[in-house]
């Protein structure tokens, strides 16, 4: 009650800068255990990306249900049924299977269906999204972060642009390791959840940045607050509005995860929720924890700031926080 | 102005009759074909050039990248997946190969028409012309000029463009209602550069070209009316064997060398033709465009070509304008078939042409879209066409829909509780957003063919988390205000708008970067999940600058905020960081 009071009048004063060696060994574990993930496990990449078999066989009187469940008795991990024409044709597109899977699986429609097993007919797909739409996707990609760190650089500056970039990236290889682990499949639709993160890593950060850039402004040669203490200042003035933004933004994406995972079970929907409530709370820690403190990293090297925090060191600063976040900057 | 959008994009969901946006392939199921190519020798295909072929398909049907279509090799076969039903004509346009090719006609011979289709009075005749287009203001007119010229020299045609499928975009001169074979209107191309200098000669040219030829009544003599010169023999018997009438002559898909010349038909098969050698040829293109060129009401598709081929396509018109009838005429043709054989009435320099003829909007658009993804190096034996059925269940679309609507009532909520009376900006915020948000998503599925799959509507849901925390940058800019100057909420309003809208604007241009970036570099979902993310940016935009904002400074002017009642969320103790705890009982901390 309390904290949310204190939170909802803005008295709230929490020192994210000055515990820059937390946030920084927290967001180095992190990422170690998602590069572990993704060396180790690597990504359970979905059909669209790695291609597969297709089943197409005629049974007029079962349900897409029956058809999944008869195909993944056969350890089959992915199944995408489709109904095909107008006569109980049947479309099963499954992973690349062996040639000895294939052969149980064809038997196993044949039974449970009643049909011919030569009328199971077996063919290899191609990636749909394969080559070329993955290489313009991360070309795509790169062109993207190029034009946000120049666009960055002219709305704020370039050590801005530079911090938030690395937290994008921050966010991105997180949420990837999560999938690692997980074993949760990456279809299109993953990425494309992916894609939402970005954007909105960027956005909450923006964001950020625009309240600091303010602060930061009357910084002068007689100031009383070093870069950080201003920062630090800043993300205070900017912590409701992200924590209430996060929360508007999550609360559509947990509705969706839960009734994905609760209610459906496997799916889409599970898959490309969990890309984008992980993402986001990953994003909304990164612009508060991981790009601010970056920032102000880099900033307390320039000549200006130093000269601020050497002052304010020698004279004691302004209180034991302010003095800490100044030796953080030098050290 | 806000209202003025919304009433017209209802406007046009009431006149399309359409209420729902148009779903993807995952969600509504599609129409899928499979193609079996081979090459133009009729072997299986190497690895690149069926890669090369995917690729041209997956521009033709994808090329916008909102479409949701896709394409995939299996194989040797190429399956291509397009969503809803009953796209298989779609489908099999797409597969055309669109080899285009350039030729001066050295031959021409009206066919025989059948007496029922002569006597079919009035019959749809057009005048297919070939412009050297320079976007000059004079353009409006010039498309007059050869018309009534036309008139002057030959009964004035009775134009009626038809919707007729491509293979039959283009009508050639047909003979008139009277059913005498003399043809009507004669195909005339023009170069509007030219047309201050060679205006005068172009008028006085003799138009009614192809008559000479045309009017003769085929003879025993197959070469007889016909200059021969320079026409290789083996094509001239091929020609004389060649017969328009049947439809088996004139199918598309036929391969011509374009080193050789060619005896080839008209696509309505009223016109056959010898075709020298392949001067300028669809790889010469750089862009092609479909449109209304300004002053006509007809679709053409207007071409770019490269420096080579416009050299090339000068040269061209440049002969056939020196040569005699009907040797003055070029004719394109697609695939083995003529679809126009314009006079040249002057050389076109500049490297811009423009086909017309009987086209509609979607024949011009298809040739247009198959002219600039380039030619496929490869025909089809075979395809099979099936229906399938979505592939996501439709629990998960109905789950998604829940979700979010569940999603959304809890932000509601949390918004009202949170914010109290600016909450309900908040809220009416994100109404007026999603109402726009819907109705711009079926306009764009009725005329743009964007479709929505799955991860596209969680994005619209999550976007529009994204589009309430412009309001929460603002309400929050307002709250600094009270707190820090003691304004009045009437200024605070208008002192924190100034500072959020930077805020807002920055935020969202990042945004719209991305957008643009990855709509244009990447292909397939990515793009079209782009497109969806700069609209919703630009929705945010919308809303913001014209609902919040003006609600807000309205709001501003009642009793009710302005004295900082406790439950419009601007009461002074909320605000002060001063203020005493006094008023604990408010519910809200729970």
């Amino acid at each position: 009650m309390g904290l949310a009071r204190r939170l909802y009048r803005g008295e709230i004063d929490v020192d994210f800068v000055g515990k820059w060696r937390l946030w920084y060994s927290l967001s180095g574990l992190l990422l170690a255990v998602s590069l572990a993930g993704l060396l180790i496990n690597g990504l359970n990449l979905g059909v669209e990306f790695k291609g597969g078999t297709v089943f197409t066989f005629k049974a007029p009187q079962t349900s897409v249900e029956e058809v999944r469940a008869s195909v993944l008795e056969e350890g089959v991990h992915q199944a995408i049924v489709q109904s095909a024409g107008n006569e109980g044709g049947w479309r099963v597109t499954t992973e690349s299977l062996p040639e000895d899977t294939r052969n149980q699986v064809q038997t196993e429609i044949a039974k449970d269906f009643n049909v011919p097993a030569g009328e199971v007919s077996i063919q290899a797909i191609g990636p749909s999204w394969g080559g070329e739409v993955s290489t313009k996707a991360l070309w795509g990609l790169v062109a993207f972060m190029v034009a946000i760190i120049l666009y960055l650089s002219m709305a704020f500056e370039p050590k801005m642009a530079l911090a938030a970039i690395v937290a994008l990236i921050h966010d991105l290889v997180i949420t990837a390791g999560i999938y690692a682990w997980s074993g949760f499949e990456v279809t299109p639709a993953t990425l494309l959840g992916f894609l939402t993160i970005l954007g909105y890593s960027l956005y909450d950060a923006v964001v950020v940045f625009d309240m600091i850039k303010e602060v930061t402004a009357k910084l002068g040669h007689t100031s009383k607050m070093t870069y950080s203490m201003a920062a630090n200042n800043a993300l205070n003035h900017t912590l409701i509005r992200s924590l209430n933004t996060s929360l508007v933004a999550i609360l559509p994406v947990a509705a969706i995860l839960f009734i994905g995972t609760t209610v459906l079970g496997a799916g889409t929907l599970k898959d490309l929720s969990l890309a984008l409530f992980v993402g986001m709370i990953v994003g909304t820690y990164s612009s508060l924890c991981v790009a601010t403190p970056l920032l102000v990293t880099l900033k307390e090297r320039e000549p200006k700031y130093q000269a601020i925090a050497k002052r304010l060191a020698s004279t004691g600063g302004k209180g034991a926080k302010g003095s800490k976040s100044a030796a953080v900057a030098k050290g | 102005m806000l209202l003025a959008l919304i009433l017209a994009m209802g406007g046009t969901m009431l006149l399309q009759k359409a209420y729902t946006p148009k779903l993807g392939l995952d969600l509504a199921g599609g129409t899928t074909v499979t193609l079996s190519p081979v090459t133009l020798n009729n072997a299986s295909p190497p690895e690149e050039i069926l890669d090369r072929a995917v690729n041209i398909i997956r521009d033709r049907v994808n090329g916008t990248g909102i479409s949701d279509a896709e394409v995939a090799k299996s194989g040797d076969n190429i399956i291509i997946s397009i969503p809803g039903v009953g796209q298989n004509e779609a489908i099999k346009l797409v597969a055309t190969t669109a080899e285009l090719r350039f030729r001066q006609v050295l031959a021409a011979e009206a066919t025989q028409v059948p007496q029922e289709l002569a006597t079919n009075a009035p019959s749809p005749s057009a005048s297919p012309s070939a412009t050297g287009a320079s976007p000059t203001p004079s353009g409006k007119q010039s498309s007059a000029k050869p018309t009534a010229t036309q008139s002057a020299g030959a009964p004035k045609p009775t134009t009626s463009p038809t919707g007729k499928a491509l293979s039959s975009a283009l009508t050639a001169p047909t003979p008139s209602a009277s059913g005498s074979p003399q043809p009507s209107a004669t195909p005339s191309a023009e170069g509007k550069k030219q047309e201050s200098k060679k205006g005068q000669d172009a008028k006085s040219t003799p138009t009614a070209s192809p008559s000479a030829q045309a009017s003769t009544p085929p003879a025993q003599d197959p070469n007889a009316g016909i200059n021969t010169e320079g026409i290789d023999p083996a094509v001239l018997a091929q020609y004389n064997k060649l017969n328009c009438a049947d439809p088996k002559n004139r199918g598309q898909g036929v391969q011509d060398d374009p080193n050789k010349q060619y005896a080839a038909c008209q696509d309505d098969g009223s016109f056959k033709y010898v075709l020298d050698v392949a001067k300028v040829v669809g790889t010469d293109i750089d862009t092609a465009s479909a449109g209304i060129p300004q002053g006509r009401s007809e679709w053409s598709v207007q071409l770019d070509f490269k420096s080579k081929g416009a050299g090339a396509w000068g040269d061209l018109t440049t002969k056939a304008y020196n040569a005699q009838p009907p040797r003055n005429q070029v004719a394109v043709v697609l695939d083995g078939v003529v679809i126009t054989a314009p006079n040249i009435i002057s050389p076109i320099p500049g490297g811009r042409a423009e086909i017309t003829g009987n086209f509609t909007q979607a024949s011009a658009t298809q040739l247009a879209e198959q002219l600039k993804y380039g030619a496929l190096p490869l025909k089809f034996n075979r395809s099979s066409v099936d229906t399938v059925s979505s592939t996501l269940g439709q629990d998960q679309l109905r789950g998604g829909l829940i979700a979010g609507l569940i999603g959304l009532v809890l932000v509601v909520l949390y918004c009202l509780l949170y914010y109290r009376g600016l909450g309900i900006v908040a809220v009416l915020s994100l109404v007026v957003a999603t109402i726009i948000t819907y109705t711009s998503v079926v306009v764009l599925g009725h005329n743009a063919n964007f479709r929505l799959s799955l991860p596209h509507i969680i994005g619209l849901v999550v976007s529009i988390g994204i589009t309430a925390d412009s309001f929460i940058v603002y309400f929050e800019r307002i709250r600094d205000e009270m707190k820090e100057g003691r304004r009045s909420l009437r200024a605070a309003v208008e002192v924190a708008w100034v500072r959020a809208r930077r805020t807002i604007l920055i935020a969202d241009a990042v945004m719209f970067i991305a957008a643009i970036v990855l709509y244009f570099l990447a292909v397939g979902g990515v793009a079209g999940f782009a497109f969806a993310m700069g609209l919703t940016t630009l929705i945010d935009i919308v809303v913001v600058f014209l609902f919040t904002k003006p609600f807000i400074a309205l709001l501003a002017k009642m009793k009710f905020f302005a004295k900082g009642h406790p439950l419009s969320g601007l009461d002074a103790e909320r605000m002060s960081e001063t203020g005493t705890a006094a008023r604990t009982t408010t519910p809200q901390e729970a």
